[in-house]
């Protein structure tokens, strides 16, 4: 087994756990190269099928061509997918220019905990990783969340031997990261290998690309040539700039991700 | 091509303040392993703290530990070297975090035992120690940390070394080096440092570099814990991963412990796989369809048949414990092995050892947060498993108290002899019984199974439950035991008499054996019949013995069978 099989091997494991313990289960997609990846890993995991619903929290701020791929991949894949906006706050006015953090919160956070209310879901699937952003790099495999959805992330269950933590009181969710493990080389390279069919926002034009996608007032571009996925992977090689560094919120304090993630975010 | 490079994940574990994170910081720091923007970022942290930059803020990201200076949580971080990548692990030294430096180092393949030069050995360098030899991590090198503090002082660096390298042999933990370093000033962390020319050893990204991979796990026997059964189209597949051995199409498997044998009838992949390579090995996540479709649960072992797992009840363990509350007999927990889930009591708390000082804390009869030790657990059912010596992922376990994981421990034996039974008793003489045990139809497993009632010794006078769910025998009856040649007389639902069975007499009281099975016998000569036939039993095979059985036993005439579903079965207590 190779570095990509072994990572595959242990996704696939997770997903079948949380399969397995979550009489709810719902992945979250958000149409980015992890998510998508994701996806493919739970059609291997679970030969072909997939045996719970894809939910895309839609903020109505995304890049348009995110919504049109969404559409076009949900029909291909035969996907079961909710899509949900937290109308509410929308019909409020909620935008970026009330504050990137407060429209996240609003948007995202809170348009999820909808989700999981409206839903009951026991257990959430997202694709978020370790090399991601420091709030990320602490995370467990199964992450309980209240019935707020908040994080007590001073104080994490124990995780090992791949014992996940799946007793929890009723009202409770676990968040599940099959991809904990993976970096942004290995995703790609991953893609490469499996000739996964990923959105071309990812590929250069007019010499820029983009590396991590969200919505579209907050997220930007950076300088790239790359147009194939050998390109990418050899541009991430010698980068210094982090995976995130166009994602506005993240910039907005020092702790920011931590503080979105405690009330939960992704 | 960059995934094919080996990785190898190696955890910093050591005392409160001795350096973990910051060794880790600076050896990202020194190989460029962190994005400029992050580097940047814990600057401007820094400066907005009115602190001087720390390398360990690269690593403490949240917002607790970069203000309070100290390591809450475990952290993984991915740097590579000209030879492999690698995972790093960050772990908490302070001692009300320890679920976090175990979280954290059950992960690795290598550790990095880290002590303060001037603060020398402490409470959690031992204690990390022990956790380390639990966890099996043999591959340790102990880094003196500091060294620029006292000095370079060589003498004080070896003395340091010896204490450690006795402490640690008692463990059974034997360091492959010893590393002087200053972490924060990078000496012998990248680059060989100029201020310990005595030291002739390598830095430590030298040295990280000759950790030897364990290899090896698909040469064992085959263990593939059923981990779900699918059925989403024609096919009934069979799902898990692999944690040693090999399989093969075509190969014939037991199933553990309900003992069937089939063979693989094909491997199953998703999208459906071109080549003909069909050998599955240690480490993979797989499906495969078997040729008998028998029932076939989550937590079931499949092996080879010569080389089946162990199969008990009662587990001789080594455990550590970190639950909020002390681990104690007469309370129920659940255990956790790859995919098996039981239910389990401490049967006995054999030693508990302060893991700081090896010694052995007299007379404790419960085991507290943060204490090591051996223990005898008793499961409610037979769970499969191997001695972790001999298997380390099918020897250890974890304990769940309540919602959390409690506890994590490793398999050293079993015993077979401590099961507990239900007996009547006069003077020093006991019947042992199981008649007042239930019989259930589990409709999950379409199987009859035997629920045990809570072990109870009955003595003269005191009174027996002649009414069950699932039996109802008269008021008064005896229970004859024609292997111990006993037999227990039962007058008014009271024990009123034990005697040998020589010098029993049938007096037309209902007659049953052991198990509540009533006797077909109505006469004093009826009872030597059947003892005289049971004389001539011995030996002669299985097929006799039931025949003896059926000849003699009545099962329904005072029992009944009622339906169960499984989840119920499972969550059964005691019936008395």
């Amino acid at each position: 087994m190779d570095h990509l099989d072994q990572l595959e091997a242990q996704s696939i494991f997770i997903l079948r756990e949380a399969y397995k313990k979550f009489g709810k289960l719902g992945m979250l997609w958000s149409i980015g190269k992890d998510s998508t990846v994701l996806l493919w890993l739970a059609k291997k995991a679970f030969f072909g099928h997939c045996p719970f619903p894809f939910i895309h929290v839609d903020t109505t701020y995304k890049i348009p061509e995110m919504i049109e791929y969404r559409d076009r991949m949900a029909k291909e894949y035969k996907i079961d997918l909710i899509v949900h906006k937290n109308e509410e706050a929308l019909k409020e006015g909620m935008g970026p220019e009330k504050g990137r953090l407060v429209c996240c919160k609003a948007l995202k956070t809170d348009g999820l905990q909808q989700v999981v209310t409206k839903y009951e879901f026991e257990g959430l699937i997202l694709g978020i990783r370790r090399d991601e952003e420091g709030s990320r790099s602490k995370e467990r495999v199964f992450s309980e969340r209240n019935k707020d959805s908040e994080w007590d992330y001073t104080n994490q269950p124990p995780e090992l031997w791949d014992q996940f933590k799946t007793d929890f009181p009723k009202g409770n969710h676990i968040r599940v990261h099959p991809l904990l493990h993976w970096n942004e080389i290995d995703i790609w390279s991953y893609i490469g290998r499996e000739n996964i069919p990923i959105i071309d926002l990812y590929f250069a034009k007019d010499g820029k690309r983009y590396r991590s996608l969200g919505c579209a007032p907050c997220t930007g571009k950076i300088e790239s040539n790359a147009t194939t996925i050998d390109d990418i992977i050899n541009e991430l090689k010698d980068t210094k700039v982090s995976e995130r560094a166009g994602r506005a919120q993240d910039q907005e304090d020092a702790y920011a991700m931590q503080k979105l993630r405690k009330d939960g975010y992704m | 091509m960059d995934d094919l490079r080996e990785v190898l994940k190696i955890v910093v574990v050591g005392h409160v303040d001795h350096g973990k994170s910051t060794l880790i910081g600076r050896l990202l720091y020194d190989t460029k392993s962190i994005p400029e923007g992050r580097i940047e970022r814990v600057k401007a942290i820094s400066k907005e703290k009115g602190k001087p930059f720390e390398y360990a803020y690269l690593l403490d990201a949240f917002e607790e530990e970069q203000k309070q200076g100290i390591t809450i949580d475990t952290t993984q971080l991915q740097f590579k070297t000209d030879k492999r990548d690698y995972v790093i692990i960050d772990a908490p030294g302070h001692k009300e975090f320890l679920k976090n430096m175990i979280s954290g180092a059950a992960n690795a393949e290598a550790a990095l035992l880290i002590v303060d030069a001037n603060e020398g050995i402490q409470e959690q360098s031992r204690r990390h120690g022990y956790i380390l030899s639990l966890l099996g991590i043999q591959k340790v090198y102990v880094i003196v940390n500091k060294m620029d503090l006292i000095g370079y002082s060589e003498g004080k660096y070896n003395d340091i070394k010896h204490e450690m390298n006795q402490f640690l042999k008692s463990l059974n933990v034997f360091p492959l080096k010893y590393i002087p370093v200053s972490a924060f000033l990078g000496e012998n962390i990248a680059r060989k440092s100029g201020e310990m020319p005595w030291y002739r050893g390598e830095s430590i990204l030298e040295a990280i570099d000759l950790f030897e991979k364990d290899n090896g796990l698909e040469d064992k026997p085959l263990r593939f814990p059923i981990q779900d059964v699918y059925k989403f189209d024609n096919r009934r597949i069979i799902a898990g991963r692999i944690e040693s051995g090999k399989l093969r199409e075509g190969d014939e498997i037991l199933i553990s412990p309900s003992n069937k044998v089939t063979r693989v009838k094909t491997i199953e992949y998703w999208p459906v796989k071109k080549d003909g390579n069909n050998t599955l090995e240690a480490g993979m996540s797989v499906g495969i369809t078997v040729e008998d479709e028998f029932f076939n649960k989550r937590g079931e072992f499949i092996s080879h048949k010569d080389k089946a797992p162990l199969s008990a009840d009662v587990l001789r363990v080594n455990l550590f414990w970190m639950g909020k509350s002390s681990l104690v007999k007469n309370r129920k927990y659940k255990l956790k092995l790859v995919t098996q889930e039981e239910e389990c009591e401490v049967l006995s708390i054999n030693r508990v050892i302060d893991a700081t000082t090896l010694e052995t804390i007299e007379n404790a009869n419960e085991v507290r947060t943060n204490d090591v030790a051996e223990v005898t657990l008793k499961t409610k059912d037979r769970i499969c498993f191997d001695e972790f010596r001999n298997n380390q992922g099918t020897g250890r376990f974890v304990l769940v108290d309540g919602y959390d994981v409690s506890g994590g421990g490793i398999i050293s034996g079993v015993e077979e002899s401590r099961k507990t039974v239900s007996s009547f008793v006069k003077n020093e003489t006991g019947l042992n019984m199981n008649c007042f045990d239930e019989y259930f139809y589990i409709m999950t497993q379409n199987a009859v199974r035997r629920v045990e009632s809570r072990p109870k010794n009955f003595g003269i006078g005191d009174t027996v439950p002649v009414e069950g769910d699932t039996y109802a025998y008269p008021e008064s009856f005896d229970v004859i035991d024609l292997k111990n040649k006993l037999a227990a007389r039962i007058r008014k639902s009271r024990l009123n008499d034990v005697v040998s069975l020589d010098d029993y007499k049938y007096d037309g009281s209902a007659v049953l054996n052991t198990q509540g099975f009533a006797a077909k016998v109505t006469s004093q000569e009826d009872c030597e019949k059947l003892q005289k036939d049971f004389g001539r039993l011995s030996g002669s095979g299985e097929d006799k013995e039931a025949a003896f059985a059926n000849k003699w036993f009545d099962i329904m005439k005072y029992r009944n069978i009622k339906h169960k579903a499984d989840s119920e079965f499972n969550n059964t207590e005691y019936q008395i």
